[in-house]
């Protein structure tokens, strides 16, 4: 048996390039835990925007939670808003640059808490941007807090024995809620913890992007997340307990088409 | 072309906004400023200029859509009356971390709390002392005329744009809702797109091309070595601003042995003390600050070197008094008459307190 | 020539609007001026009173404690700036309503009976327009022609067709207006 020896730069010659590193993600190592879903969230807004061609065309907005520092991974213009704060930052941005592609990123807190104002009145203008809402059920930057849509009966720091629903109210639909609304074109709840939910996900955000072209009104995609390091559990560990616990109480699906 | 009007305070501001050529006002709805979005709504500047005017939900809201449009490298404005501010602020500390240009009127009411919506300057303290959190100054201009409700716009964008931090007019409920005669200037075109990527496309988000970096506008560095290079950044810019930047009036100062210290309607009163004063044979004068922040402390420092007193007139319980006293350096004795709540004073009482305050010294 | 003027009474009489033709009238001579409100909830009956002053120099207080002339539309107005009008000044009141009429022997005061006289024009709009001819007979401080192009300025186009009629007002009240106490005369009779 004899041993064929290939060297890097052969793989590289005669391979076909199947994947490659998403051209609007910069060079700087995600700030995420590992086996955290917003990695794959991040380089999907980013390969969809690559993809359409308009990434001198789009500018981003950042929240405050985990993901404020996206402006150091996707390499577009961005605006870092203050917590809540960013559908009435992007609002601003639409309303002064029409033709110009506007997202904003947020999470749990951010979207469906501190800013759930600022969220149902842009989505009640119809305001012609994307929101990308990433729900993982924990305030994950400020160490493992109760989120508006932490489950009930879910342990976090500031509900140590468990969400009691009697004291601590009900886990917030607010893509459910907005979705009623006649600005809102499009309203959908995905997940990036499989390959096939990642290709599912892609084609919500390309829909939403298609939207914002076709100046529908807004959309809005959930992406429901694990927090391993909220959670307290193994990425693997939390990728199941999200199965079987976020999603039940989170259906996957398209809300409003 | 100039055009002459009779026009509210909180009209001429939003009619010059028009004029100067302002690409977004951002608004909620508050007494004693509600003309100005009101205006603005009747005269459809979307249609004559392209100017966006939108009612947000809230004045949260409204300040963070200054936000988003001023880091395009728009010209954004927003307006509102101290409890509105007092919401505002946080978005406003954010634009100054962010060193986002914006001009914001505070067209002041009583406080504190709902307090009143009668005139008052009780935010002084609020708006040349940073207000939010975080070090920061606004440059504040005080107008004391319709005419300057006006003229201060521009002015203000100038000030906003060339040192990239927020600007506030800090009017009151009496100018914001009086008329006076104001002579309006002409029309300026909006930049465009291309013009706005020529001269701030260094740090705008306008969309970015390939051939430069990424554009971020953001306050945020976590890493406190780093934001302290920021936060020296911001400060040298604030004295920089500070030494090119101080503008007061100085009426019948020259001879004179007792001087009033005001801005905004009590400067107007003032005015009217001085002029009685003088026929009674006081020889008093007047300092008009104009811009609040950079507080005009040399000038006051020197006439401080001649006069025997100062009477600071405000309507407020003495904010802008320790400014005064900080500026005079102890070498006089620095008194404060001030009414509250929405009243403002008249003359004939300030005459009686000058005269008081003389008679002490 | 400064003109310091308080114009005060219920809501809803065009106390607001009087003050506004009166300043435009006065831009329209090439004045300096002032319109200076009492604002609040607006309601129609509840008192309103605005400070309006006409100078050839830069106006320095909008806000007084003293005036040149009043002109009174209600009670409420007349208790309170009777005492306010300078030594010499002018009060000008409509009687309809009042009940404790005016006791300064040191002014000049003068009735119009503005309510009765907007109803014989047909029009009770036209009452304000009545008390500012009542006015300008005394203190002629803008003449006729700055009064039309005044309310061309402040009106807008859709009621200039009432111009005709706002101006046939002023001639009323300049011709009803009765001079009924002169401090000059008792001045010039001591």
């Amino acid at each position: 048996m004899t041993t064929e020896v290939i060297t890097p730069e052969e793989i590289i010659k005669k391979g076909k390039i199947v994947f490659e590193k998403t051209k609007l993600m910069t060079d700087c190592t995600l700030s995420y835990c590992p086996g955290c879903g917003h990695g794959v969230a991040h380089r999907l807004v980013m390969e969809v925007v690559d993809e359409m061609g308009i990434g001198d065309n789009t500018i981003g907005v950042a929240p405050v939670g985990c993901s404020v520092l996206a402006y150091e991974f996707m390499n577009i213009d961005i605006q870092q808003a203050a917590h809540g704060r960013a559908p009435a930052v992007a609002t601003g941005i639409k309303r002064v640059f029409p033709e110009k592609y506007v997202f904003t990123y947020q999470g749990d807190g951010d979207l469906a808490a501190i800013g759930t104002s600022e969220t149902i009145h842009a989505c009640n203008r119809g305001e012609n941007i994307v929101i990308i809402f990433i729900n993982n059920g924990i305030y994950g930057m400020t160490g493992g807090q109760m989120a508006p849509t932490t489950l009930p009966g879910m342990k976090s720091s500031t509900s140590p024995y468990g969400r009691v629903v009697e004291s601590m109210g009900y886990p917030l639909k607010i893509t459910e809620m907005v979705a009623t609304l006649p600005g809102v074109a499009y309203a959908t709840r995905q997940a990036v913890h499989t390959a096939k939910l990642v290709t599912k996900t892609k084609k919500a955000i390309i829909k939403a992007f298609q939207n914002q072209k076709d100046k529908k009104g807004t959309s809005i995609i959930e992406i429901v997340a694990n927090c391993n390091s909220g959670w307290k559990m193994t990425p693997v560990e939390s990728n199941k307990w999200l199965d079987e616990n976020m999603l039940a109480y989170f259906p996957l699906g398209d809300i409003k088409k | 072309m100039e055009e002459v009007k009779l026009m509210k305070g909180n009209e001429a501001m939003a009619e010059a906004a028009i004029r100067a050529g302002v690409d977004a006002y951002f608004g909620y709805p508050i007494t004693p400023q509600s003309e100005v979005i009101e205006y603005l709504m009747h005269e459809e500047p979307f249609k004559r200029t392209g100017m966006v005017v939108l009612q947000a939900e809230s004045e949260l809201a409204a300040i963070n859509m200054v936000y988003g449009a001023a880091a395009c490298g728009k010209k954004a404005m927003t307006s509102s009356s101290s409890p509105g501010i007092s919401l505002k602020l946080e978005g406003i500390s954010y634009m100054a971390g962010a060193e986002l240009p914006c001009l914001i009127a505070n067209v002041m009411r009583g406080g504190p709390g709902l307090g009143t919506i009668q005139p008052g300057q009780s935010d002084y303290f609020q708006a040349v002392k940073g207000g939010g959190h975080g070090d920061y100054n606004l440059i504040v201009l005080a107008p004391s005329t319709v005419q300057e409700m006006a003229d201060f716009v521009d002015l203000g964008f100038d000030l906003a744009f060339k040192y990239r931090n927020p600007v506030m007019i800090l009017s009151d409920g009496a100018i914001g809702q009086m008329m006076e005669k104001v002579i309006l200037p002409e029309q300026k075109e909006r930049l465009s797109n291309e013009e706005i990527i020529k001269h701030y496309g260094n740090w705008a988000t306008t969309g970015k091309p390939e051939s430069r970096e990424s554009n971020i506008i953001t306050s945020l560095d976590l890493k406190p070595e780093l934001q302290e290079i920021h936060n020296q950044h911001l400060q040298n810019k604030f004295k920089t601003a500070e030494k090119n930047e101080v503008r007061y009036e100085q009426i019948q100062c020259e001879d004179a042995d007792y001087i009033l210290v005001a801005y905004g309607t009590s400067a107007r009163i003032s005015q009217k003390v001085v002029q009685l004063g003088r026929e009674k044979g006081l020889k008093i004068g007047l300092l008009r600050p104009i811009t609040l922040w950079p507080f005009p402390k040399k000038i006051i420092s020197e006439l401080a070197d001649h006069a025997k007193g100062f009477l600071s007139v405000e309507m407020s319980a003495g904010q802008m008094v320790e400014d005064v006293l900080l500026a005079v350096e102890g070498k006089v004795p620095v008194a404060h008459f001030g009414r509250m709540g929405g009243m403002i004073a008249s003359p004939s009482e300030v005459l009686d307190a000058v005269e008081k305050e003389i008679n002490k010294i | 020539m400064t003109e310091e003027i308080i114009i005060a009474g219920f809501g809803g009489q065009g106390v607001l609007s009087l003050g506004k033709i009166l300043a435009y009238s006065g831009i329209m001579q090439d004045q300096e001026v002032s319109w200076m409100p009492s604002y609040g909830p607006e309601m129609r009956g509840g008192t309103a009173n605005v400070t309006v002053i006409l100078s050839d120099d830069r106006i320095n207080s909008p806000v007084l404690n003293e005036f040149d002339t009043a002109i009174i539309l209600n009670q409420q107005s007349m208790d309170k700036f009777e005492s306010m009008v300078k030594p010499g000044g002018l009060l000008i009141y409509d009687p309809n309503g009042i009940s404790h009429h005016p006791e300064r022997k040191d002014i000049k005061i003068a009735t119009i009976e503005g309510a009765k006289e907007a109803s014989e024009l047909n029009n009770k709009k036209t009452f304000n327009m009545v008390i500012m001819g009542a006015f300008l007979k005394i203190h002629p401080i803008v003449l006729m022609e700055n009064v039309h192009k005044g309310l061309e300025k402040s009106l807008p186009q859709r009621h200039h067709h009432m111009i005709p009629l706002n101006e046939k007002a002023i001639k009323v009240g300049m011709k009803k207006v009765k001079v009924i106490h002169d401090y000059k005369k008792l001045v010039a009779e001591e």
